[in-house]
């Protein structure tokens, strides 16, 4: 089984030389630890970033510089800052390759749900729609199962949806899954987990 | 004609009236009109609705005008931050529309570019799909949202000069631009005015057509999440 380091070490493997990527808040964060040797991608933050740097050494914090998590950061040479509006238009126009995020559930279908529990209080979607709608490539890094050992990767979410038909690949602490016609086709599993094991905690139709 | 006003009231002096509409610019507590939204609430103006993507935290931004009850409703993205917010909205006194985040500052652009409407794929299968006009472009399905005409933009840049150009610094960029076009009049905070000539006419971020009056002031500038790696 991987734990949230080794989720996100696997995630960093999706990301290809020169791409343009957004990293959404949580183990997503934690990709950027783990981009491999010699692949050069920037990173977007759509609150109005490309080139999004490390957290700065205190002392060297900015109330005018930070992510979409609102925590400060710092810049890079190559940075370039523009307004929400040009930075949802990267978004929605499919120029940012692949986004990888959490979720509450995911369906065979691709479906998501990662921005509302009826019932409990709502914050609200902020950039999650714009981006799964928007980008080239949605990956998803989550625990497989919930505290009770419940599956969260579905034959149908029952949560409402951030976006329709949008996940491509699922990364769990049980292994990988492509979302595919018919249902979902593991790619791998993860360390000490079986093929059996990762078909036993999956809901949703494996092909 | 002379844009520069001498405080945040004076700015705002014949444009507030109660029910009114206002775009406000910043993401989080970062790049807020935080002299403005002060003036706002010194004013006492009611019923007040608000397109910003969050509605700051109890004691700065839009959130000290929920504590006077000021607000009668949000457009926004994410509020997640504002516990005063929460209660209000969960006992029905304030009502939330909410919209994800790249439609929202969108619709602020589309206004300010005169257009009504457009169509985007964001959203559809979702809640926020409902009751919207639904159109298919090339095999896929898009929904229609609507441009925001605000009443009133309250906007916060870094420098101007005299004639409203203005240039933003770093990501306290964010919503102010398409806050500052979708409104009527559009009312800016800078920290530093400068001689006019003196910006880089190739570095303007915003030009001055789109700035209708304009105050120099202190800012708080308050950072939400510190966060620092070791050195």
């Amino acid at each position: 089984m991987w734990d949230r380091n080794q989720m996100a070490a696997r995630a960093a493997q999706e990301l290809q030389d020169g791409w343009y990527v957004n990293l959404g808040i949580g183990i997503p964060t934690l990709v950027s630890n783990y981009i491999p040797e010699g692949i050069e991608v920037t990173l977007q933050s759509e609150n109005g970033m490309l080139g999004m740097g490390p957290f700065p050494i205190e002392g060297e914090e900015d109330a005018d510089l930070i992510n979409a998590g609102k925590q400060t950061i710092t810049e890079l040479p190559q940075t370039a800052y523009f307004d929400s509006a040009q930075s949802f238009g990267m978004i929605r126009g499919g120029k940012i390759a692949m986004a990888i995020l959490g979720a509450m559930e995911v369906a065979e279908n691709g479906d998501l749900a990662n921005w509302m529990i009826p019932g409990k209080l709502v914050k609200g979607m902020g950039g999650a729609m714009d981006l799964v709608a928007g980008v080239g490539r949605v990956v998803v890094v989550m625990d497989h199962t919930n505290k009770h050992g419940v599956s969260k990767v579905l034959k149908e979410c029952t949560l409402p949806l951030t976006g329709q038909a949008v996940v491509d690949r699922i990364i769990t602490n049980l292994g990988v899954l492509d979302v595919v016609d018919g249902g979902l086709k593991i790619v791998e599993t993860a360390d000490g987990v079986t093929e059996e094991e990762l078909r036993a905690a999956t809901e949703a139709t494996i092909v | 004609m002379k844009k520069i006003y001498p405080n945040a009231a004076a700015a705002l002096d014949g444009l507030l009236h109660d029910g009114m509409f206002i775009a406000a610019g910043g993401f989080g507590l970062c790049g807020i009109p935080e002299l403005l939204l002060n003036a706002i609430k010194d004013a006492g103006t009611k019923d007040l609705t608000f397109a910003s993507n969050n509605a700051g935290v109890d004691d700065f931004g839009i959130g000290i005008l929920l504590q006077t009850r000021q607000v009668k409703k949000m457009i926004s993205s994410y509020v997640g931050e504002n516990a005063e917010f929460m209660r209000q909205y969960l006992s029905g006194e304030l009502e939330l529309e909410f919209n994800p985040q790249g439609t929202l500052a969108e619709r602020m652009r589309a206004g300010g570019c005169g257009i009504p409407g457009f169509y985007t794929k964001t959203g559809v299968g979702t809640v926020i799909a409902d009751g919207k006009e639904h159109k298919d472009f090339n095999g896929e399905t898009y929904i229609m949202e609507e441009g925001i005409f605000a009443d009133l933009a309250i906007v916060k840049a870094w420098k101007a000069d005299a004639t409203g150009n203005l240039v933003f610094r770093k990501t306290a960029r964010n919503f102010n631009p398409p806050a500052a076009m979708c409104g009527k009049t559009c009312v800016v905070e800078v920290e530093e005015i400068v001689p006019t000539g003196s910006l880089d006419p190739d570095s303007i971020h915003l030009p001055g057509i789109y700035v209708h009056r304009l105050i120099q002031g202190d800012h708080e500038k308050r950072i939400e999440q510190r966060t620092v790696r070791s050195a």
